[in-house]
């Protein structure tokens, strides 16, 4: 303290209450130099391990819980028992007939119900009739939850594959549809403008103008409406399955068999994951000029 | 069709928002290749007279004849986001003929390594010269500036008045600038109108030569001619 004061601060006269606070920032300067940061591939690792601790412990926690006997492998199979059943299922034959399937309703679905609710969304943006035509009754019809269809579907179109695939066309329309009209209406009117006075005639303002900027929109209704597509897959798959993911699971409901319901249930949680892993490499691919935003 | 000492001619010209005339019995022409600036303060019928101009916007009563081949650029450049620099340039036109054209306008205003560039990877100033690229391909007879260099910095600013100039020099099309800044006015035009309450109620020749400096005598007697008809003091 002693020498800070012989340090010149002295011949200002500053009262003594500004000198108290020497040893903090407060009032002085911080430090945002950069850090010395470790090595990239270091620093990678270890945000993998850090992000792998929490589940590891899980897994392992489950597994000595379930080897020691402190729950019943009845109730919740230990891990080892559902790789088991994997083996078990794939050895079978079984996954490998039931995820082509399950894959195909899902696929064709999405394919039939986020082309309709393109078509709409574009129709209803870009003309005024199209809007005034549909866009009252698909707001009041997305307020309905399609699970809620599904005893209606069966009673339309049977307990086949017309009902399951009837489920997963209505869950998929609406996603796609709200936000391809939304895109297509967000897009600024100045630029419309300007097309206007270079001559561009409507047609070559939708194509040139409108749809390429609405496309992350519309991409956004792609992604939702896929993974609807898996959750009216899953509801429709409970639909007298006799094929299918949905068919494993009945039959090991009917016996008893948790280990295979959860290796179920965990085929349809990766098929989640590589819907959302496909959705964004194809974002990443169609939208070449959007600037990238990292969050770290 | 246009008579050919004029480029634009408005006889009459009203134009009425929700009962308020904002022009009302306007009229103006124009010569071919003039540089015509327009001053006014915010709500005297500036931006309305150049939505005639352009086209976007019609009139409610009298004549407006104007060139067929018309660009406006904006206060915004106004450029696809999703469409490169190039494609930009000769919106909703495609193949190698188109391009080539494109990149002849770019080189003109400096951006011919920014052929391929994304519109968002631009410097304001970059994107407004991609906006006035895009008005040249037009080859236009005239050619509308609705406050192009308002939101410019002010080192970007002088550099787009001399590109400006020169561009206008090389293609001569007639030109209305539309402005707040009455230095920029000068600087750049033959002829600066002030709108007040939809007419013109200054119409003054700038008949000092090329290039003009701000510190001359011309200048500024002008400056402060200009500046008191807006309504500004300056002693």
């Amino acid at each position: 303290m002693a020498d800070d004061l012989n340090h010149g601060i002295i011949k200002f006269n500053i009262p003594p209450a500004r000198q108290a606070p020497a040893r903090g920032s407060e009032g002085g300067l911080i430090d945002l130099s950069p850090h010395l940061v470790p090595a990239p591939g270091r620093s990678r690792l270890n945000g993998w391990l850090l992000r792998a601790a929490a589940p590891a412990v899980i897994l392992l926690a489950w597994q000595l819980a379930s080897s020691f006997g402190f729950v019943a492998t009845e109730v919740l199979p230990s891990p080892a028992d559902i790789v088991a059943a994997f083996a078990e299922l794939i050895r079978l034959g079984d996954l490998q007939a039931a995820l082509p399937v399950s894959l195909g309703r899902a696929v064709a679905g999405l394919a039939i119900g986020g082309t309709t609710g393109l078509a709409l969304g574009l129709f209803a943006g870009l003309w005024r009739i199209g809007e005034g035509l549909f866009d009252a009754p698909l707001q009041m019809l997305r307020t309905i939850p399609f699970i809620a269809l599904v005893p209606l579907f069966i009673t339309w179109f049977g307990i086949d594959e017309l009902a399951k695939l009837m489920v997963i066309i209505a869950a998929t329309i609406f996603p796609m549809y709200l936000n391809t009209y939304a895109g297509v209406r967000g897009v600024d009117p100045k630029l419309i403008e300007a097309a206007s006075i270079f001559g561009l005639s409507h047609r070559q303002t939708a194509w040139h103008v409108i749809l390429p900027t609405a496309l992350p929109s519309i991409l956004v209704g792609l992604r939702y409406a896929s993974g609807a597509a898996l959750l009216a897959l899953v509801v429709a798959e409970q639909i007298n399955a006799r094929s299918g993911i949905g068919y494993i699971l009945n039959n090991a409901n009917m016996n008893q068999r948790s280990d295979i319901i959860i290796a179920g249930i965990l085929v349809y949680a990766a098929l989640g994951i590589a819907i959302d892993l496909l959705m964004r490499l194809l974002e990443h691919l169609a939208l070449p000029w959007r600037p990238k935003l990292a969050l770290a | 069709m246009l008579s050919h000492d004029h480029a634009v001619e408005l006889h009459g010209v009203s134009r009425v928002f929700a009962g308020r005339a904002v022009l009302d019995g306007f009229a103006l022409t124009i010569r071919p290749a003039e540089f015509v600036a327009i001053l006014g303060a915010s709500g005297t019928g500036k931006t309305t007279l150049l939505r005639l101009l352009s086209g976007l916007d019609r009139a409610d009563g009298g004549t407006v004849r104007v060139p067929r081949r018309r660009s406006v650029v904006f206060q915004e450049p106004r450029l696809v986001p999703a469409k490169r620099v190039w494609q930009n340039v000769v919106l909703g036109r495609r193949g190698a003929a188109a391009r080539a054209r494109a990149e002849a306008a770019l080189t003109e205003v400096g951006l011919a390594d920014q052929v391929n560039a994304w519109p968002k990877t631009l410097s304001g100033g970059e994107a407004q010269r991609v906006a006035l690229a895009r008005a040249l391909v037009q080859q236009p007879d005239l050619l509308l500036l609705d406050e192009p260099f308002a939101a410019l910095d002010a080192l970007t600013r002088i550099r787009m008045h001399e590109l400006v100039g020169q561009l206008w020099q090389r293609y001569r099309p007639a030109v209305v600038l539309v402005t707040h800044d009455v230095d920029e006015a000068i600087l750049l035009a033959d002829r600066v109108l002030v709108l007040s309450s939809g007419r013109i109620s200054l119409d003054l020749s700038v008949d000092f030569p090329q290039p003009r400096i701000r510190s001359g005598r011309d200048f500024s007697d002008l400056r402060i001619r200009l500046l008191s008809e807006l309504g500004v003091a300056v002693h």
